[in-house]
């Protein structure tokens, strides 16, 4: 199997030595050329663990592999576009662009960068504080596309972008990590902005990750049950199920088949899934075979 | 050139949408043999769709023989879909007068459209659609 673009074992973060943990017991693996979503709640701990991914948080505890190497080692491979997007707010667009090149020499795609530019309609000219909130993220996408990165994290890229801002940025954002293979990892807590965006997905809460894998695959593990109140089978994990008076509906893993029951069965959709393991934080976690970390696979096997 | 429109509240899978609307062009005759899809680079740009959903549709395509990718320049259109009916063929006009028969006699669009859907389920029976 080749390198993974991440993997994480046991990973952790705690802030001071009494604080809570902001990223505990955090273990998966995400394959290279893979568009992921990494979704959750506020206070999830994504910010921390993109950080962490970065090499700009150190891990408390957990072993945590970037392209095969530790996240400073990585540090060339991959490009983050933190939150706030911070960018020299004097510099024009054209001296942003020359301040990548110059930190990134040898491996600097001026001609992309000027592209994704171009593609927003900028003067190159302007001064990156006169831009409005859509076009700071499109120039700060275009430094961070233009470094060439295997690895590309962005932490919450679209927040205050307007909805057509977006869609252009998605659009240009994933034609260039298509074309060359790059991974990327966008973290959000906004479902409808990442569905059919992302081929693969975390769900992350309370620090930790519940689900992780292909989200074609993680949706077909899964099925919405519709029908009379019947006592669902005890080899089948319930995630949720709720009681409308005769009425049943209830969102199980497709553990144990056949499901049995009276039952109509359909496919959730990605938000239903989401939401559901939202709602329900006793639901066992689920990671697809390709997400999880090889380390404990190995471990599996001598138990087994 | 086609240009694809992606639901993505249809509950159908975004890279059968594709499929289904580029084999939809093929049989009106919107897309013939030789004309070239838009670029998977085109496609995503504009609906900010994930590149390997393209590629998964474009493959699929071209496994059922209706397109071929030829390197470096783009993936083209090899053969058109079912007996191509023109706008103004016979057997559209027949429809057409059958349709304006069908209302005269007091039915209303989705009435003719199940007697129409039940009369092709009766004689297509048993084939794939």
């Amino acid at each position: 199997m080749s390198i993974a673009a991440i993997e994480a074992v046991g990973l952790g973060k705690r802030y001071g030595r009494l604080g809570k943990w902001a990223v505990q017991d955090c273990s998966f693996r995400l394959p290279q050329g893979q568009i992921c979503a990494l979704v959750g709640p506020n206070g999830a701990g994504k910010s921390t663990l993109l950080g962490q991914l970065a090499g700009l948080v150190r891990p408390s505890r957990g072993e945590l592999r970037v392209m095969g190497k530790t996240p400073g080692a990585a540090r060339q491979q991959l490009a983050f576009l933190a939150q706030e997007k911070p960018l020299y707010p004097q510099f024009t667009i054209e001296e942003t662009l020359r301040m990548g090149q110059e930190l990134n020499p040898g491996h600097w795609d001026a001609e992309r960068a000027a592209r994704i530019v171009k593609e927003g309609d900028l003067d190159p000219g302007t001064k990156v504080r006169e831009l409005s909130g859509g076009q700071r993220t499109r120039v700060a996408l275009a430094l961070c596309l233009g470094k060439q990165p295997d690895l590309l994290l962005l932490d919450e890229p679209m927040a205050d972008l307007d909805p057509l801002a977006r869609h252009q940025l998605m659009g240009n954002l994933l034609a260039e990590a298509g074309e060359s293979g790059t991974t990327v990892v966008i973290s959000s807590h906004i479902l409808a902005e990442l569905e059919g965006a992302c081929d693969y997905l975390l769900l992350m809460e309370n620090g930790r990750i519940r689900l992780g894998g292909e989200t074609d695959e993680l949706l077909s593990a899964h099925a919405l049950l519709s029908g009379p109140v019947t006592e669902i089978g005890a080899g089948t994990t319930v995630v949720e199920s709720k009681v409308t008076g005769r009425h049943m509906t209830a969102l199980v893993r497709r553990d144990s088949e056949p499901l049995g029951g009276d039952w109509e069965v359909v496919e959730p959709t990605l938000e239903e899934l989401l939401l559901a393991h939202m709602r329900s934080p006793q639901a066992p976690a689920l990671l697809t075979p390709s997400a999880e970390p090889q380390a404990v696979r190995a471990g599996a096997g001598v138990a087994a | 050139m086609v240009e694809y429109r992606i639901d993505r509240r249809s509950g159908v899978a975004t890279y059968l949408q594709i499929v289904q609307q580029t084999k939809h062009a093929l049989r009106l005759g919107l897309l013939e043999p030789g004309d070239q899809l838009p670029t998977a680079r085109a496609v995503v740009e504009a609906t900010a769709i994930n590149p390997n959903t393209v590629l998964k549709a474009y493959r699929e395509l071209e496994r059922e023989g209706l397109v071929e990718a030829r390197r470096g320049m783009g993936t083209f259109v090899t053969r058109s879909l079912g007996a191509a009916q023109p706008a103004d063929s016979p057997l559209r006009e027949e429809l057409r007068k059958w349709a304006e028969r069908a209302r005269s006699s007091g039915m209303d669009k989705d009435d003719v459209a199940a007697l129409f859907t039940s009369v092709l389920d009766q004689i297509f029976e048993g084939e794939q659609g």
